[in-house]
Parts: C-alpha cells; sequence; structure tokens
C-alpha cells in the first residue's frame, strides 16, 4: 500500500490549519492549548510524511523531539492555566490582557 | 622733563584705582582729595612735560616712550607706548586741563549725591582712557582708549540707573558708537594686512608708497575709519545717541560729550590724515557729512526747550565745523575749533548744570527767564562762552577759529561755494539758537526763584574757562587781522598745512565781512523774537515741521522702524529658537511610533497568534513566488 | 607619571568624598577643595616646570602603558602647552565649583562631589590622552557625571534636560567612535599594525572621500559638544537646568573638550579634509555668532541667557580654527580660556541670584546695583569682558581670531564683526533688566559674602590680567599652535 506523499502533506496542512483557526477563534485557554497540541501533531506528521517519502528516519527523530516538547509544554501550560485561573477566575484569555502596553 | 610722561596717563588711572578699592571706607573730603587731585596732577605734569618736550626742541620732534609690551602675536605686536607730538600735546593739554577744571566743579556739584565716590572712579578712568587714546602710537591701543571712554560714557550716562530711562539712553550711546567701532575695526583690519603693523607712524610713513591715491582699497579703509570716527563723535547718521546721552550729569555732558571724548572722532582723522589724503573721494564725503550736520543739528537746537539739549544739538553742530574742516583738508583749523570749542562749551554745559541745580532740576528754558541779575557770575561767564559759541566778533575765541573754518571751506582747494554757503548758514544758525537761548535764560521775567547761589568749586571754573573762551582765540588770527599763526605752525609740524587757492587780501576781507555780518543778523533776529518777550513758563507749542525738528529730524523713528523693531519681533517669534523645533520634532515622532508599536502589544494572545500567523503566510509567499 | 597621579588624584578624592559625607557633608567639601587645590597645584607647577623647559621637545610629560595589547589600546597620556593650559582652566574652575557649591548644594553632598570630581577626571583625561580608545573612554566618562549632576541637582526641569544633554552627546560619541574604528582600520590595514596610538595614527594615508567622511564623524560630535548652530539646542536646557557648579563646567569645559577636539584631533589627522571643509565650517561659525547673539537678547531666563552667550562664543572659536594661521589659532586658546572664566562668572552671578531670590526671571529683577553693589560691580565688570571690551581677555581672544579669520576670508570675517555689536546689545540688557533701573519688588537681600568675594574676585582679576598681559599665556601654547599650524598648511598646495 502505497499513499502519495502529496496526501499525507494535505492531511498535515488540513489538520494544522483547523488547530490554527480554533486557536485564532477560542478564547478558552484550555482549547486554545488543544488546538497547539492538534498544530504540533500537524507538523509531526508532516516530518513523518516526508522522512518516510525519503526513506530516512529523521522525520521520526523530530516527531518524538515533537512529542517530547509537547509533553513539556502542555505540562508548563496547564500549570499556567491553572495559576491564570486563580488570578482571573476565569479561562478566557481576552481577560487576561494585563500585559498590554 | 618729556620722560615724566607716562605719569600724566598714570596718575588718572591710580586715582581710579584707589577709588575702587578702598572709596568705601575713605571720607567725602578725602574722595574728592583723590578724585580730584589725581587729575590736577596730571594737568600739571602736562604742563611740565609739555614745557620739557618744547624746551630746545624747535622742529618739535615727537617723543616716542615705551611701558611694556600689551601683545606679542605674529607680527602684531602693539606696545603701551605713547608718542607726544605737537597734535596729541595739545589734545592732552586740553583733556587734562579743562578734566581738572571739570573735576573741581564735580566735587560740589556731587558733593550730595550718594554715588559721589563711584562718580570719580568713571571720571578718573575716563580721563586716563583718554589719555591713552590720545597718545598712543598703535592704532590697536587707540581702539583700546577708544571703546574704555565709550565704557565710561555708558557708565556715566547711567550714572543715576535708578531711573530706567537713563539705562536705555546709555545702552543707546554704547549700542551706536559701537557700530562705528565696528567699522573702524575692520579698517584696522585691512590696515594690518596692507602693513604688517598697526603701528600709527609706520603706517603713515608706508602708505603712500603702498597705495595709489584714490586706489580701492585706500578708499574703503579711510571710508571704514571714517565710519568710527562718526559714531564717536555724533555725526550724521550715528548722531542719535548724543541728545539723549543729556541725561548725565552736567560735569559728565561738559566732559565728555562737549570738550574730549566726542572730539576723538576729529582726534583720530587728523592723527590718520594720510590716510585720508590718500582717499580724497571719502575727503569729501567727510566735509559733506560736516555740512550736513552742522545744518540739521543747527535746526534742531534751534527748536529744543531743554537748556541741556540744544547744548547736546550744539555740540553736533560744532563738530560738523571741525569735519568740514578735516574735509577741507584744514587739519589745523579743526584742530583749533576744537581746543576753543573745549573751552566755551564746556563752560555753557557747566554753567547750564549749575542753573539747572539752582532751580531745582529745571531743563526747561522756558520756566527760567531772568537770571541775570540773581546769578551774576553765572551770567557774565555763560554770556562770554555763548559769544564765543556765536562767533561774536572780534573778542571772542570762537570767532577766530569759526571762521578760518569758513575762509577754508571755501579757500582751500578742497572747499567750495556749498560747503561755504552751509558754513555760513551754520553760523546763522549758531548765533540765532546760541542768544535765543541767552535771552530765555537769563532775560525777561523770572519764571523759577533759584533756591541758592552756586558755591564758589563751581563758579571758580567757569571764571577759568571764560577767560579761556575769550582768550584762546588770539593764539591765531586771520592775515586780515594781523596774520599770526602761533597755532597752526605748533600743529603743521605733525600735519600738514592746508593747500589753498590763491585769493586776493580783498576777496578774504570780503568774505570775512559777509561771515561777521551773518553773525551780528543771527544775533539780532534772536534779539527780536526773544529778548524780554512774554512766553508761557511751559513747553511752547509746536507745529508738525518744529516738531519734526524738536525730534532731531526723527532718525530715532527711522532708526526704530528699520532696525529696533525688527530685532524686537525676530525676538519675539524665535525665542525658543526654531531650530529646537527640528529636535522636538525627532522627540514627537519618535512618541508617535511609540504610540504605534505600544498599540500592537495589547496582551491579546490570540491577536498576537493571529499577527505570527499572518506574518507567517507572508514570508512563505514572498518566499514561494518571488 | 604625574599625569596618571592627576586623575588617581580626582578619582580618590571623589570616592572618599563620597565615603566620609555619611558622617560630615562638612568634610566631604573640605576634602574635595583640599583635592582640587592639590590638583592646581601640581599643574601650576607643571607649568612653571613647561615655561623653564626649552621648546625642544614636543610633548613636555608623557606616559605610557599597556591597556589591552591585542587591540593595540594603550593608556598614554601626554601633555604640551595647549593641555596644560587646558589643565588649568580645568583645575582653577573645578576649585571654584567646589566653592560655589558650598551653600547651595545640601542634598547627597557626598554624591555631588563624587560626581564633580569624575566629572573632572574625565576632561581632565580628554586634555592629556594620546590614544584615541582612551580619548572616546574619557569621553564617556564625562558624560555620566554630568548627567547625574543635572538630573539629580537640577533645576525644576532637570530630567528633560538630562536626557537632551545624554542623548545628543551620547549620539555624537557613537558618530565619533565609529570614525575612530574607522581610521583605526584603514592604518592597520595600510601597515599591518592595529593601534589606536594617536601619534602612529597621525599619518594615516586615505582616500580623500574617505577622509572627508571619517572627518565628518569627529566633527559632528565636536560641533555638538562645541554647541554649533544647528547642532546648538542641548546646550540651553542643560546649562539652564544644571546647579551652578554644573553650569559652569558645561560652559567653561565641557564645551571646550569640543574645541580642543577640532584643534587635536581634527586638523592633524585630516588636514585635508579640514581645508577642504573649511568654508563650511566657518559659515557655521558665524552663524552661530549672530543666530546664538539674537537668542541671547530674546531670553527672559538669566541662566538660560548666559547659556545661549556661550552659542555665541563658541562661533567665534570655531571661525578661528578654521582659518589655519597661528593668530586665530592663538585667539581661539585665548578665547577658550576667557570664556571660561567670563561665561562662568555670569553663571555664578545667575546662580547667586537664584539662591537669593529664587527666580531666574529677568523680568522680575532690576534696580539690584543699589541692594548688592559689590555683586553690581562684578556684574558690570563681566558683563563688559562679555561684549569683548579692550582691557579684558576677551577682547585679546575676538579680535586675534577676528582679525585672523581676516587674512584668509574677508567677508566672513567682516560679517563676523558684526557680532561685535550684537554683542553690546545683549550684553548691556543684561545690565538694564538686572542692575539698572526700579527695583521689581522691595527685597532685602545680602551681598556678597568673603567666600563669594574670593571667587568672583579671582575671576575679575584673572580676565584683567589676560587683558592686559595676554602674552603670559599666549606663550605656553605658541609652540603647540605653531606646530599645529605648520602641519595644516603643509599639505596645502
Amino acid at each position: 500500500m502505497n499513499i502519495p506523499m502529496e496526501h499525507g502533506i494535505l492531511l498535515a496542512a488540513i489538520l494544522f490549519s483547523i488547530g490554527l483557526t480554533g486557536l485564532l477563534v477560542r478564547r478558552n485557554v484550555i482549547f486554545m492549548l488543544l488546538s497547539v497540541e492538534v498544530m504540533l501533531n500537524a507538523a509531526g506528521l508532516a516530518f513523518i510524511v516526508a522522512g518516510a517519502a525519503r526513506g530516512q528516519a529523521d522525520g521520526q527523530v523530530m516527531f518524538i523531539f515533537i512529542l517530547a516538547m509537547a509533553a513539556a509544554e502542555v505540562s508548563v501550560g496547564l500549570a499556567l492555566i491553572i495559576k491564570m485561573f486563580k488570578i482571573f477566575n476565569s479561562v478566557d484569555i481576552d481577560k487576561a490582557d494585563t500585559m498590554n502596553g | 622733563m618729556k620722560e615724566l610722561l607716562w605719569l600724566v596717563v598714570a596718575f588718572p588711572f591710580a586715582g581710579s584705582l584707589i577709588l575702587m578699592l578702598i572709596g568705601k571706607r575713605l571720607s567725602r573730603m578725602a574722595c574728592a582729595f583723590v578724585g580730584v587731585g589725581s587729575i590736577l596732577l596730571a594737568a600739571v605734569f602736562t604742563f611740565i612735560v609739555g614745557v620739557g618736550f618744547l624746551h630746545n626742541n624747535p622742529s618739535s620732534v615727537p617723543f616716542n616712550q615705551s611701558l611694556w609690551q600689551w601683545i606679542n602675536v605674529y607680527g602684531l605686536t602693539p606696545n603701551i607706548a605713547f608718542h607726544l607730538d605737537t597734535v596729541s600735546l595739545t589734545f592732552v593739554f586740553v583733556i587734562t586741563f579743562v578734566g581738572a577744571l571739570i573735576h573741581f566743579y564735580s566735587a560740589q556739584f556731587m558733593w550730595k549725591d550718594e554715588g559721589f565716590t563711584r562718580f570719580f572712579v568713571f571720571m578718573n578712568l575716563f580721563v586716563g582712557l583718554m589719555l591713552l587714546l590720545v597718545l598712543t602710537d598703535n592704532l590697536l591701543v587707540l581702539y583700546f582708549g577708544w571703546e574704555g571712554v565709550t565704557l565710561c560714557s555708558f557708565l556715566l550716562i547711567g550714572f543715576w540707573y535708578k531711573d530706567s530711562a537713563n539705562g536705555y539712553a546709555a545702552q543707546k550711546a554704547f549700542i551706536v558708537t559701537r557700530v562705528g567701532d565696528t567699522s573702524m575695526l575692520i579698517g584696522l583690519f585691512i590696515l594690518f594686512m596692507t602693513f604688517h603693523t598697526l603701528n600709527i607712524q609706520d603706517i603713515l610713513t608706508a602708505a603712500p608708497s603702498t597705495w595709489l591715491v584714490s586706489s580701492g582699497p585706500a578708499v574703503l579703509t579711510a571710508f571704514l575709519l571714517l565710519g568710527g570716527a562718526i559714531g564717536k563723535s555724533a555725526q550724521l547718521p550715528l548722531q542719535t545717541w548724543l541728545p539723549d546721552a543729556m541725561l548725565a550729569p552736567s560735569p559728565v555732558s561738559a566732559l565728555l560729550h562737549a570738550a574730549t571724548m566726542v572730539t576723538a572722532g576729529v582726534y583720530l582723522i587728523a592723527r590718520t590724515h594720510v590716510l585720508f589724503e590718500l582717499a580724497p573721494l571719502v575727503q569729501s564725503v567727510m566735509a559733506m557729512i560736516g555740512a550736513a550736520t552742522l545744518l540739521v543739528a543747527g535746526l534742531s537746537a534751534l527748536n529744543q526747550h531743554d537748556i541741556k539739549k540744544v547744548l547736546a544739538y550744539s555740540t553736533i553742530s560744532q563738530i560738523g565745523y571741525m569735519f568740514l574742516a578735516l574735509g577741507v583738508g584744514a587739519w589745523s583749523a579743526a584742530i583749533f575749533h576744537f581746543m576753543t570749542h573745549a573751552f566755551f562749551k564746556a563752560l555753557l554745559f557747566l554753567g547750564a548744570g549749575a542753573i539747572i541745580t539752582v532751580l531745582g532740576e529745571e531743563h526747561n528754558m522756558f520756566k527760567m527767564g531772568g537770571l541775570r541779575k540773581k546769578l551774576p557770575i553765572v551770567f557774565w561767564t555763560y554770556l562770554i562762552a555763548s559769544s564765543s559759541l556765536a562767533a561774536l566778533p572780534f573778542v571772542t575765541a570762537g570767532f577766530y577759529s569759526k571762521d578760518k573754518i569758513i575762509w577754508m571751506s571755501y579757500a582751500s582747494d578742497k572747499g567750495s561755494l556749498w560747503l561755504w554757503l552751509a558754513a555760513l548758514l551754520g553760523a546763522l544758525l549758531t548765533a540765532l539758537y546760541t542768544f535765543r537761548m541767552v535771552f530765555l535764560t537769563f532775560f525777561g521775567n523770572s519764571k523759577t526763584e533759584p533756591t541758592h547761589r552756586p558755591g564758589a568749586f563751581i563758579t571758580m571754573p567757569l571764571v577759568v574757562l571764560a577767560v579761556l573762551s575769550f582768550a584762546a582765540g588770539f593764539i591765531e588770527l586771520p592775515a586780515t587781522m594781523g596774520h599770526f599763526t602761533l597755532l597752526s605752525d605748533f600743529i603743521e609740524k605733525t600735519l600738514p598745512a592746508a593747500n589753498t587757492l590763491h585769493f586776493s587780501y580783498a576777496t578774504e576781507l570780503l568774505f570775512q565781512l559777509i561771515s561777521i555780518a551773518t553773525v551780528i543778523i543771527g544775533i539780532f533776529v534772536a534779539y527780536k523774537y526773544y529778548y524780554n518777550k512774554p512766553f508761557p513758563a511751559a513747553e511752547p507749542e509746536r507745529n508738525k515741521l518744529q516738531a519734526f525738528l524738536y525730534n532731531g529730524w526723527d532718525f530715532d523713528l527711522l532708526y526704530d522702524f528699520l532696525f529696533v523693531k525688527p530685532l524686537v519681533f525676530l525676538s519675539r517669534i524665535d525665542k525658543n529658537d526654531f531650530i529646537d523645533l527640528f529636535y522636538k520634532g525627532i522627540e514627537s515622532l519618535m512618541g508617535a511610533l511609540h504610540k504605534v508599536l505600544s498599540a500592537t502589544q495589547n496582551g491579546k494572545v490570540r491577536r498576537y497568534a493571529m499577527s505570527i500567523a499572518i506574518g507567517t503566510i507572508i514570508t512563505l509567499t514572498i518566499l514561494l513566488f518571488l | 607619571m604625574i599625569l596618571v597621579w592627576l586623575l588617581i588624584l580626582l578619582m580618590g578624592t571623589g570616592l572618599l568624598a563620597w565615603l566620609v559625607a555619611k558622617w560630615s557633608a562638612t568634610l566631604s567639601r573640605l576634602i574635595s577643595l583640599a583635592g582640587t587645590v592639590m590638583y592646581i597645584v601640581i599643574v601650576i607647577f607643571l607649568l612653571v616646570e613647561y615655561k623653564q623647559n626649552p621648546v625642544g621637545q614636543k610633548w613636555t610629560v608623557s606616559f605610557t602603558h599597556e591597556w589591552i595589547p591585542t587591540f593595540g589600546i594603550q593608556l598614554k597620556l601626554a601633555a604640551d602647552g595647549l593641555s596644560l593650559l587646558m589643565l588649568l582652566l580645568t583645575s582653577f574652575l573645578g576649585l571654584l565649583s567646589v566653592l560655589i557649591s558650598w551653600k547651595e548644594i545640601q542634598k547627597r553632598v557626598g554624591f555631588f562631589h563624587f560626581n564633580l570630581m569624575f566629572e573632572l577626571a574625565g576632561i581632565t583625561g580628554v586634555f592629556l590622552c594620546m590614544d584615541m580608545f582612551l580619548f572616546y573612554f574619557f569621553w564617556e566618562v564625562m558624560l555620566i557625571p554630568m548627567f547625574f549632576l543635572i538630573s539629580i541637582w537640577g533645576n525644576e526641569n532637570r530630567i528633560y534636560a538630562a536626557n537632551k544633554f545624554f542623548l545628543f552627546t551620547q549620539g555624537s560619541g557613537l558618530l565619533m567612535l565609529l570614525s575612530i574604528l574607522g581610521i583605526y582600520f584603514i592604518h592597520g590595514h595600510n601597515t599591518g599594525i592595529y593601534t589606536f596610538d594617536y601619534e602612529l595614527l597621525l599619518g594615516t594615508v586615505m582616500l580623500p572621500q574617505t577622509g572627508f567622511i571619517l572627518m565628518l564623524g569627529f566633527a559632528i560630535a565636536f560641533f555638538i559638544k562645541l554647541s554649533i548652530v544647528p547642532f546648538h539646542s542641548w546646550l540651553p536646557d542643560a546649562h539652564t537646568q544644571a546647579p551652578t557648579a554644573g553650569s559652569v563646567i558645561l560652559a567653561g569645559l565641557l564645551l571646550k573638550t569640543g574645541a580642543y577636539g577640532f584643534i587635536r584631533f581634527v586638523l592633524p589627522l585630516f588636514p585635508e579634509a579640514s581645508h577642504q571643509f573649511a568654508p563650511v565650517a566657518m559659515t557655521l561659525g558665524v552663524i552661530s555668532i549672530l543666530y546664538g547673539a539674537k537668542l541671547v537678547f530674546a531670553q527672559t531666563d538669566l541662566k538660560r541667557l548666559v547659556a545661549y552667550i556661550s552659542v555665541s562664543h563658541m562661533g567665534y572659536i570655531l571661525l578661528g580654527i578654521y582659518a589655519f594661521n597661528e593668530m586665530a589659532m592663538l585667539g581661539v586658546v585665548m578665547q577658550m580660556i576667557v570664556h571660561g572664566i567670563s561665561t562662568g562668572a555670569l553663571f555664578i552671578i545667575a546662580g547667586m541670584l537664584h539662591e537669593r531670590i529664587q527666580t531666574r526671571d529677568i523680568e522680575q529683577m532690576g534696580g539690584f546695583w543699589s541692594t548688592v553693589p559689590r555683586m553690581g560691580t562684578m556684574a558690570v565688570l563681566f558683563v563688559m569682558a562679555t561684549l569683548g571690551l579692550p582691557g579684558f581677555g576677551n577682547f585679546i581672544a575676538e579680535a586675534l581670531i577676528l582679525m585672523g579669520t581676516f587674512l584668509t576670508n574677508k567677508t566672513l570675517a567682516s560679517i563676523a564683526a558684526l557680532g561685535i555689536v550684537a554683542s553690546t546689545i545683549y550684553a548691556l540688557h543684561i545690565l538694564q533688566k538686572v542692575f539698572y533701573g526700579k527695583e521689581f519688588k522691595p527685597r532685602s537681600i545680602a551681598d556678597l559674602n568673603i567666600r563669594e568675594m574670593v571667587v568672583m574676585g579671582s575671576l575679575a582679576l584673572l580676565i584683567l590680567g589676560l587683558g592686559l598681559f595676554p602674552n603670559v599665556l599666549l606663550d605656553v601654547s605658541t609652540s603647540s599652535v605653531v606646530a599645529l599650524i605648520e602641519k595644516v598648511n603643509s599639505l596645502n598646495f
């Protein structure tokens, strides 16, 4: 079974766009974090597809990197969300705009 | 004996310095002693030096004395040095003798003033600097004295500084003369560039072989020097400061603004006569300026009511005569008139000062009247001086000096009928305004009662000066009246004699008779209109023409419009410096940019994400498609 | 070595004064006084030695030590007649600054003297250093203490003024650094020796265009320091807002570092480019003289008024520097000294009045001559000095500059001579507004006390002495000036 690379890349692009759209339209910070995860996975998928197409292991290596990074990011991100909920009493990202110039 | 020359200059400076440093601790008497004594000593030493100079020195070889080198920079090596010849001796004599008499007078005149010490500090300083001016052998040192006396004039006009009008008059005098000074300074630059020295004698020797007659630089230099002389001697068009300078105490008006300082311009031109002979154009301009000034100022004098203002305009007018004489090359006539003028004009100012004081600071002649009986000494001395000013024939000094100028303005090779007519008209005006003043002040009804009689220290100098204004004329008699030429022989050892065209004896006599008749007519007209006439004791009413003349031909208005107003306007609109706007502009541009950029940092994470996304898309588009 | 000790002395005094201020403010003042007195004694000693020393060698005293050998940076100090004169001015004005701040500064006295001493050290360094990198270093050292002096002890608008001062001088310093690096690399490229040594860099050969651009970097930096129109706009703010000592040092010394920079660096390093640039620079000088004078006349704030006088007087300096002859250059040296004295004195008078009546607005002054006669006399003296009356040092300076300039450029010198009339107008304006006329309102203000009389009296003596015996000073700098002018004109066509 041979899936053409274009299909994989296209899927990755669609996933990335979904993630980006989610990031942009959702105000709930948890959903934003989820969207970021989707985008990360889209990027990971693109790596794997490209690696498979070239017959090299680099793509998979990168995906493992991304996995590790995503895990770290989620843990830090969730911790920040908890902190943010404590301060603003909400998970609405637009409420947390005290850093405006 | 002439080696003591430096003492003549040193005494006034020393007096000034002593009074400046310890004057506060001295009693009034001691201050007067130092202040008057220093000038008196200078006068005595002038006499000693003068005798030493003339003794066994028939051709009057100049005497040089050098004290120290002031500057030494690449060819510019002016020394503080003195050059005594017949011209400078005449000036030194007038400065110290008239100066001493005026100081004598001031000791009583200023006695009650709180600034008594300060007055003598300035006056002594003035005499010292004036002596430096006339004795130096170098133009840069001359410029030193020149500016120094301007400073003294400034300080003395503004002597009663609590009235800000005095301050403004002082300021005006300084600024207007400084315009002339700047022109003179540029003239000095040209001289230095051409001759690599500013030593007067060296320049006078080298100039004729360096410059052709009427060549460009010669004319330009003479013109620039003339500018300096005009400013100092209050000639057209820089004469406006002198009438305002009358706010100074009367002895100051006598010494600075009549006898000595204002004639520095005459001295400068006489001293550098070679340069002017190389520029006949400038010389004829000078004669015309003199002629115009004597008429303009004479007409103004006729319309004044303030006694000191009459004298001020009269001074301008008489210096106009001196300029006329210089312009036609009659050097010794100019110096003769300078000398007699110093005597009678100093006396007139001192007399006016005495009158003003005893009448309780009354300046208006129309409020005086009838002082003939009440102040006899002042009256008689004043009358002598006035006759001398009006050139009353045969008996007064002023007659001989002015007659010589009037004759020379026609007879000299540079003279003309027009200059002679101007001088003649001037003589008529002089006689008219002088006797108008005398009749208004001393005759008629008494309108203000004198509070006291002037003291002995005040009347004594008046008497001495009256003798001089009467007798000083006889040292020089015209060819038609005995042909006695003591002064012109003396002066012409230093300055060239005038080139006269040849005229017959009868012509000269005829011209003299005409000028004598003019003076008599002038006095008669004054008698007709002003003797014993019941004028109201107020400022006279003036029609437009009279007001125009009264305001000194509205030169002040003109300069106000041309220079003062634009300067004040510029200062007002540009107080904060428009160049700063450029830097302020940069500042506000940065501020605006800051606003724009800080608006993007609004703390909304989704906006940031959006910007990142858009930025990425744009970058990718550029990378892929371009 | 003695030159290094000068710097160490100043910095040490500053540190010590800061440390002891915890216990006693007076002790801190006394230590600064002692430090500056020692400084002036050393400088006078050096000058006397210089006068006895025959002119043969170029630098009287010098000191060289490696600093960062990798980049060819040395700790190299040297002094000739010109630098010694500038040091004399520095030490004298430094001493006066300590004296006039005795009463005026009551807040954070120790830190004030620390800054004052470091400022003086920076200025001393600028006048002595013979290494371009070191020059840049001291140039920046001058900047920071002055920033603090203005921003901590200044008047009402001090932060704005301090920032403006900092930005202008810092920006100009960066331009200069670029030029220094440019000449460093060109010299290194040409000869293979990468060094910042001034004397080695002197003969650097470069393309005319490159030379002109590098020269411009230096020139703009020095224009800003010298406050030449149109780069002058930091000066009135800084001078007005600084405490009196700060104003004196700004006007008396900091401006002079710009002039010194032109004489020491721009002309010898870029003689050809300087010749090309001369007409522009001289025109800027004349514009400064006249436009500065016009601005003086418009001011109502006494300190701001005096500040603009500096702009006008610095125009003469620029004019004289670019006249390229000994006479004008000696006039420039004279002007640097006498401007420090006369403008310094006017600032001190403004400061004393401000201390007494809490205002600098001349519309609210008047009639002070009768109230404070000693101050009035001093004011008349220094106003006359400012307007260039003969007998005062300023006349010698202006006359030499104008006469020297006249030999090379008649038109500009004649226009510049109009500055004489302009200076009369503004200088008398000060007298008229502040000391003449009626009192604005009855106030009882104290006349000068002994400390203030010592300060003003010594200034007055100096300016009169220089006016009557100018050669005492001119002779010291003659050999440096002659060498410089010969060098600049030797390339000349």
